[in-house]
This record gives structure tokens, C-alpha cells and sequence, in this order.
């Protein structure tokens, strides 16, 4: 039942995000717009862009993300073990089989990605592969596959292109803003520090949104229910978070948070964990081992 | 008009249970659909690697009848519950086997018989979790058609209860390094 309830919340969650999404690039349009006295050509252009990107970031944004963090698909006569693994634990989730890619990097990283369980891909690092044995890495593998199967990788895709997005956008408002031909009334200055005041904070709920902690513990979850077997993915827990060099070459923050565990160097101090995409591993080791 | 709209609010509700059941009754047979296909894998790799180990190990002639033995009433087995019971015994026959081949350092050193053990443990693991699924499923269904009011459509329709994919007398497990 739990993952009935997952499915719709991160059904109704994807589209309310989009909608959010087309809605603020049309208020950032026609308040461009109104800056430059045509109000009306910003509307249009800003619904135009945002529908398009919108669309783009449905179908395409699981490729977009695998081209980014540099993954290729998994070869099954090298990595017959990654491919059993995989093509098993959809058996037992009751999806179909995703594309299976690996990422060439010492770090010991996975993330799922795609728009639903028959446009999905999982993707490890060779690091990974090395490092684990057969039951940590099903444990590993487990935990992507729930995230497929819970839907939360439409969510996570979705943010991911969308953070990016808005970033972008907000960069180059900030630009066109300072350097803009038209000289300042006074008033634009206000607008600029009111725009950039309401987008920071958007773009941090959008990344709250993607990454609630419960959506982590859930797939740990069940990844335990579908390997029966919770002791494989807390030991492989452990593993990662006693990689020494846990940096993933081409992560970065907008595709931060897809990553099982956080793919930057460890730092302390209030300001990373406000911004943490991940719940300590510590505490989701203890949870799997006392199930 | 009260009563017609009581009468069509019934009705409504028999429809919404009716594809309910059918909506799991698929689920079972698409949950035995995957093990079947998993077991037809496991059947087709067999005669390979019997093939294989006969070209290093002539005079194991008993493990490897025994597994070409197993594999034939696997094949010819009908329902969930026979289905189980002989491949419990292909994987039993293909322990001795592999068992067997530890003595053959060079089958050991054979790339082909490397391939074939891992495609089969690979096939092992598949059969096994395709079981989780369909015994999941099985026992959702199940249940539903034996609860009240399922039950009754279930006797009219003949939804029949489905039997899991497991053998009543289990070996333990044994574990070894």
C-alpha cells in the first residue's frame, strides 16, 4: 500500500512542478517584458520557451542527465554480474528491465533516472562494481529500482533539469538587469533584488522537494523488501561511506541529488548540512539494521 | 427512482470488483509468465554446459545424467507446484555439478564454462526473485477472492484460487566457503 501512495504523491508532485515551473518563467517573462515596456511579446515568448523546455525536460531529461554525469551503457559480456543483478531485481519489483549504464570512476556511486519504469536507467560507477560483492551490490541496485518503481525518479529528473533552468534564467535576468540599454528609473533595482530574493528560495524548495529524506529511507526500504535481505545494502553503505574520494567527476549540483549517496567531498559545518541532498548515511545504515 | 439509482449504484460497484479481480488474476499470470520464461532459459543453457563438461570430464557420466535427467522432467512439468519440486532438483543435480568440476582445473580455466556458470547462477537468482514476485501475487489474489464480498463473485465467475511456486519438503540451505 505504501507504494500506491508514493506513486500518486510523486505523480501529482511531477505535474505540479511543472505547472509551477511554466508559471514562474511566465511571470519572469512578462516581468522582463514590463521592464522593456512590451509586456505582452515577454508573455508570449517566456510561454512559449517554458513549454517548450518543459517538454524537452519530460521526455528527454533522462538522457540529458546520463549524457551530464558522462554514462555509457553497461556492455552484458563485461559486466554479466551488474546485468543479472539488474534484470533480477526488476523481476522482483515487477517492472521492466531499465537500461543499464556504467560510469568510468573510482568513486562508489548509483543513481536511477528516467521519466517511468519503461523509460528508466540505472547507472553505477566501475568503482562501484569493484568494490561491492554480490549482495551489497543487490542491496545497491535494489534501492535504484525502488526509486523506479516509487516514481521518485520522474521527480528527481524533473527537478534536476528544472534547478538548472532556473538558474540559468536567473543569471541571465541578473545580467540583462545590471547591463541592460534602458536606463534604470530607480526602480529596477528594487525589482532585481525581488526577483533574485524569490527565486533563491524556489530553487531551494525545488531541491527539497526531489530530495525529502523520507523518499531515501523509503527506497532503502524497500530495497530490503525486494532483496529480503537488508544486511546487503546496509553493508554496502558502509563501503561508500568509507570512500576516501567519494567525488564523482562530471556530478554537480543540479544532479547531486539523484546519487545513492552525496557524490562531493565530505564537509562539515551548518551550512552543508542545511543544503544536504542526502540523510546522514549513518542513520540509514541503522534503520536497515534494525529491520 | 430511488431504487434505480440504488440498482445502478450496485451495479457500479459489482463492475469496479469485477475488473478488480481480473486486474489481479492477470498480475498471477503475468507473475508465472516470468518465471516460465526464466525456466526455459535455465532449460536451454543445460545441454551446453553438459556438452562442456563432457569434453573434460568424461567419466562423471552419474552427475551428468542426473542433470540432463532433472532438466527432462523440469520440461515436461505441469503447474507451479511441479514446476518448483523439479527445479528444486535441477538445482540440487547442478550443485553436485559444479561441485564436481572443482576437480577439473582446467574445466575450471574453460571461458565458455566460466560463461555458462554465470548466466546459470544469473538464471538461479532470476528464478528466485520471479518466485517472490508471483507468490506476492498470488497471495493478494488469493486472499481477495476468498474475502467477503469478493468471495461471491469470485464462485460466480470462477475465479480459482492459484497455487505458489514452492515445494513442500525444503532442504536447508547450506552454506559454505
Amino acid at each position: 500500500m505504501i507504494h500506491f501512495d508514493a506513486v500518486r504523491s510523486n505523480k501529482v508532485k511531477s505535474y505540479l512542478l511543472l505547472t509551477f515551473f511554466v508559471l514562474l518563467i511566465v511571470f519572469l517573462g512578462v516581468l522582463w517584458g514590463i521592464i522593456y515596456g512590451d509586456p505582452l511579446s515577454g508573455l508570449v515568448l517566456a510561454l512559449i520557451s517554458s513549454l517548450i523546455y518543459a517538454l524537452i525536460s519530460y521526455y528527454a531529461g533522462g538522457s540529458m542527465i546520463l549524457s551530464m554525469t558522462g554514462a555509457v551503457l553497461a556492455d552484458k559480456k563485461k559486466y554479466p554480474h551488474l546485468v543479472h543483478s539488474v534484470e533480477g531485481l526488476a523481476i522482483a519489483a515487477g517492472i521492466p528491465t531499465p537500461k543499464i549504464y556504467v560510469i568510468h570512476d573510482t568513486a562508489l556511486n548509483a543513481f536511477a533516472t528516467g521519466r517511468d519504469p519503461s523509460h528508466a536507467a540505472v547507472t553505477v560507477t566501475t568503482g562501484l562494481l569493484k568494490t561491492l560483492n554480490r549482495e551489497e551490490l543487490e542491496g545497491v541496485i535494489a534501492h535504484e529500482v525502488s526509486h523506479i518503481k516509487n516514481l521518485d525518479i520522474r521527480m528527481m529528473m524533473l527537478a534536476a533539469v528544472m534547478v538548472g533552468a532556473v538558474t540559468l534564467l536567473s543569471d541571465f535576468l541578473l545580467r540583462s538587469f545590471l547591463f541592460g540599454r534602458r536606463e534604470s528609473k530607480g526602480g529596477v533595482f528594487i525589482i532585481v533584488g525581488l526577483v533574485l530574493a524569490i527565486l533563491s528560495p524556489i530553487v531551494g524548495q525545488l531541491i527539497k522537494l526531489a530530495v525529502s529524506r523520507e523518499r531515501e529511507y523509503m527506497a532503502d526500504a524497500s530495497a530490503a523488501v525486494l532483496t529480503r535481505y537488508p544486511k546487503g545494502l546496509s553493508n554496502a553503505l558502509r563501503k561508500i561511506s568509507n570512500d576516501p574520494d567519494p567525488l564523482v567527476d562530471n556530478a554537480n549540483k543540479a544532479t547531486a541529488h539523484l546519487f545513492i549517496s552525496t557524490p562531493f567531498r565530505k564537509k562539515s559545518g551548518w551550512l552543508t548540512k542545511m543544503f544536504s541532498t542526502h540523510p546522514p548515511i549513518h542513520e540509514r545504515i541503522k534503520r536497515l539494521e534494525g529491520m | 427512482m430511488i431504487i434505480w439509482i440504488l440498482i445502478g449504484i450496485l451495479v457500479f460497484a459489482l463492475v469496479i470488483m469485477y475488473n478488480g479481480l481480473v486486474r489481479l488474476r492477470n498480475q498471477v499470470k503475468n507473475g508465472w509468465a516470468q518465471i516460465d520464461v526464466q525456466l526455459k532459459r535455465r532449460v536451454d543453457l543445460i545441454p551446453n554446459l553438459v556438452e562442456t563438461v563432457k569434453g573434460y570430464a568424461k567419466h562423471e557420466k552419474k552427475v551428468l545424467d542426473d542433470v540432463t535427467k532433472a532438466r527432462s522432467s523440469l520440461m515436461n512439468a505441469q503447474g507451479a507446484e511441479a514446476n518448483a519440486q523439479a527445479d528444486n532438483m535441477l538445482t540440487g543435480t547442478l550443485k553436485s555439478l559444479f561441485a564436481v568440476a572443482e576437480s577439473y582445473p582446467d574445466l575450471k580455466a574453460n571461458q565458455n564454462f566460466l560463461q555458462l556458470q554465470e548466466e546459470l547462477s544469473g538464471t538461479e537468482n532470476k528464478i528466485a526473485y520471479a518466485r517472490q514476485f508471483y507468490n506476492d501475487v498470488v497471495m493478494r489474489y488469493n486472499t481477495k477472492i476468498q474475502s467477503v464480498p469478493y468471495n461471491i463473485l469470485a464462485s460466480m465467475f470462477r475465479f480459482n484460487e492459484e497455487k505458489m511456486f514452492e515445494t513442500k519438503d525444503r532442504e536447508p540451505v547450506k552454506v559454505s566457503f
